[in-house]
């Protein structure tokens, strides 16, 4: 199946992209994407993990299974925090 | 009524927006850019949203406002693009029959949105192009470092 990708801020710097498709195979979850994305993509090493992920702008665990087409996005820590 | 994008956010617009003849008080919380994070100087910043959640995430806010308080209009709005010194990034405006809702309500609406919602700031200033989230990642880093000792 494939998905498509999202990155934002310090993380798509890092991935040299903003958006990207991937090739994953049958009951791969979000955890799997992400170690393919990390293993593929040196520079996010440790990065995605730091992230929250969304499926389809909805915020899921990274066991979540993944579905062909579905957008997952990748997002940074927002900067609001206890200002 | 919510929108995100780099339409310039307007006061009057949203006070005029969410009048209603039966609130006796209109409460509303702008942000705007400031020429300084924790001791360094900052000239403008960038805001970058993934607009398509930032727009699912406030208007969920909205809903969650008007179910928790009686409230006549809302408007959040959060600009996105490159902004200057004392430029409005955000705006919470809420109308409601008393003080009180109207207050709460509007502290409400622009804590969740600082926690919630996807934008994140690209800094600019004579000490370079820094991320926000980056900023913070090294600090928290250091603090832990600092705690372990």
């Amino acid at each position: 199946m494939k998905v498509r990708v999202l990155f934002f801020a310090s993380v798509a710097d890092a991935a040299g992209t903003r958006s990207l498709d991937a090739e994953l195979g049958n009951r791969a979850t979000v955890a799997d994407l992400r170690r393919k994305l990390e293993k593929d993509r040196p520079r996010l090493a440790g990065r995605l993990g730091k992230c929250a992920a969304a499926v389809n702008t909805v915020v899921v665990s990274p066991a979540r299974a993944l579905a062909d087409g579905d957008e997952v996005a990748f997002l940074p820590p927002v900067s609001g925090g206890a200002e | 009524m919510t929108k995100v994008g780099p339409g310039r956010i307007s006061l009057e617009s949203a006070v005029r927006r969410v009048g209603d003849n039966g609130s006796g008080g209109i409460a509303v919380f702008l942000g705007v850019v400031r020429d300084n994070d924790r001791g360094r100087r900052v000239s403008a910043i960038e805001y970058h949203a993934y607009p398509e959640m930032a727009r699912a995430v406030l208007d969920r806010i909205e809903k969650d406002l008007r179910k928790r308080f009686p409230l006549g209009g809302v408007v959040l709005e959060h600009r996105t693009g490159r902004l200057k010194i004392g430029e409005a990034s955000v705006i919470v405006a809420v109308s409601a029959p008393h003080r009180a809702e109207a207050f709460e309500a509007c502290r409400e609406g622009i804590e969740r949105i600082k926690a919630e919602l996807p934008v994140w700031k690209k800094e600019f200033g004579p000490g370079g192009v820094l991320w926000k989230e980056e900023q913070d990642l090294r600090r928290a880093k250091r603090r832990t470092v600092g705690a372990s000792r």
